[in-house]
């Protein structure tokens, strides 16, 4: 079983969610990163661009496979994990704590309340 | 439905990510894909490889009929192997397969399970006019094979046979952990090891003794993810990525398993011989990574605009640490040195042709 926390907010691209002031964080779900296997980089997107919902925002890449994940929300991307540069392994290691991806400020914070809840995304990937 | 090896118990005990491949439930990986690779190249591993086909021919023509055949010269003597293609008469490949031969007039060809079914109906198709028997054994045979420096020192401990004497290539008939079992010094990772046939039922009494022999030199199980990084790193081609119907052994570099100095014909050789003599379109080579970035199958690759090749295979290199790839690049592109780029996500990435294998440390005899 996979972890997945209770006060975050899930997409069905395996994105989790965070809230943290006015921004929010965004990170790949443990269940995916489990899925992908060692993740040995992360193409992270530039901080400053605009995102759509939807839209892929950077690419990750695992010794067999390659996935792109992308942006739960509208908005700009403010900060991005300079961690993983050195060290994409963190995702698997801590996916919901020093593996996150980017930071983002929304331009429409409701879309937030439109995400998945941790039942959904339970339910979603079958658990 | 798939099928199960018989030592499908013991991985789902070992805990590994179980996926069907070549209908067969196979373990993927138990553990992480890099530490298991990385315990090939440093010490040993076990990979439960009964997916895997086996066709046994005997009779009195055995040697003419795998002549016939396939590209390689059956011409080996008994505890010898061989290595060759198997093509088409359009010089397409058919497989590529390791062949045993066990006595004068016995051989076991060793077949990737992909194409196991597409294999024995090709072999079928040619036996007329041959004195041979040829017997599809994969359902009753089992494979588990150990890889790694440490792989003698694992295996001397379950048999009394004089693995010393036994080079690569080469192989006996003995006992091996109590059974009856084919020890041959055989592999696909560009460590020294052993590859060990026995019958089904004798699979799980094997693996655990080779678990068990193994435990001091901190053995592990290795799935099908490592095993193709370890192929990936030696540069050996994969059927179904590197090579298949649409391409030859002449373009795949594996003109060494051509026996075209000797006056024997076999399928595909006019072919194969004509092309060879005009040089093909397009060579397999190996290129490293220069940039950031993973080219996957399916890849283009460029110089400047014009589109020049695709990869074939591509993953990290875990004992370079580095991002490798082989694939397919048009005549005139495909020195050692070259630069060309890679197009992975609508971005270009910078990758250099060099020689393979990728990884020259290994310990293969």
């Amino acid at each position: 079983m996979s972890s997945i926390p209770e006060d975050l907010r899930y997409t069905e691209t395996h994105e989790w969610v965070k809230k943290e002031g006015d921004a929010f964080i965004v990170g790949l779900t443990d269940h995916a990163q489990h899925e992908m296997g060692e993740i040995v980089m992360a193409e992270l997107p530039e901080a400053g661009s605009e995102l759509t919902m939807g839209d892929a925002a950077g690419g990750l890449e695992a010794v067999k496979t390659a996935e792109d994940f992308y942006a739960p929300m509208d908005g700009e991307v403010i900060e991005v994990n300079g961690e993983l540069e050195g060290n994409p392994a963190l995702i698997n290691e801590s996916p919901y704590g020093e593996g996150w991806l980017f930071k983002m400020k929304a331009s429409d914070d409701s879309q937030f309340d439109g995400l998945l809840s941790a039942d959904d995304y339970k339910a979603h990937i079958g658990e | 439905m798939d099928k199960k090896t018989p030592l499908y118990d013991r991985h789902v005990q070992l805990g590994a990510t179980i996926q069907p491949f070549a209908g067969y439930l196979m373990p993927i990986k138990y553990d992480a894909i890099k530490k298991e690779h990385m315990a090939v190249r440093n010490s040993v591993g076990a990979f439960d490889l009964t997916h895997m086909g086996e066709f046994r021919v005997t009779g009195k023509d055995s040697v003419a009929f795998l002549d016939n055949l396939l590209t390689n010269d059956a011409d080996v003597a008994p505890g010898e192997a061989y290595y060759s293609t198997m093509c088409y008469p359009d010089g397409g490949i058919v497989d590529d397969l390791i062949v045993y031969r066990i006595a004068e007039q016995e051989y076991l060809m060793v077949v990737n399970a992909a194409n196991l079914e597409k294999d024995w109906a090709w072999v079928q198709s040619h036996l007329q006019g041959y004195e041979v028997s040829v017997v599809n054994e994969s359902d009753t045979t089992a494979l588990v094979a150990v890889q790694g420096p440490k792989a003698q020192a694992v295996c001397g401990k379950l048999t009394g046979e004089d693995l010393d004497s036994i080079g690569y290539y080469e192989h006996t008939s003995g006992t091996f952990a109590g059974v009856k079992a084919l020890i041959a010094r055989t592999g696909y990772t560009g460590e020294d090891g052993f590859e060990i046939y026995m019958a089904c039922p004798d699979a799980e009494k094997v693996w655990d003794a080779v678990m068990e022999a193994g435990e001091e030199f901190g053995i592990v199980p290795v799935g099908l993810g490592a095993r193709d990084t370890l192929r990936l790193e030696v540069g050996y081609p994969l059927y179904g990525n590197d090579i298949d119907h649409s391409t030859t052994p002449v373009e795949a570099k594996l003109t060494w398993v051509l026996k075209l100095k000797t006056d024997k014909d076999f399928i595909g050789r006019e072919f194969i011989e004509q092309q060879k003599n005009d040089k093909p379109g397009r060579y397999l080579v190996g290129m490293k990574v220069t940039g950031k970035g993973f080219p996957r199958q399916g890849t283009p690759l460029f110089s400047g605009d014009r589109k020049v090749g695709i990869v074939t295979s591509g993953s990290i290199a875990p004992a370079l640490e580095e991002a490798v790839c082989m694939g397919y690049v048009e005549r005139g592109f495909q020195k050692n040195g070259s630069e060309l780029e890679a197009e992975v996500r609508g971005k270009r990435i910078p990758v250099r042709i060099v020689k393979v294998p990728f990884y020259t440390e290994g310990s293969r005899k």
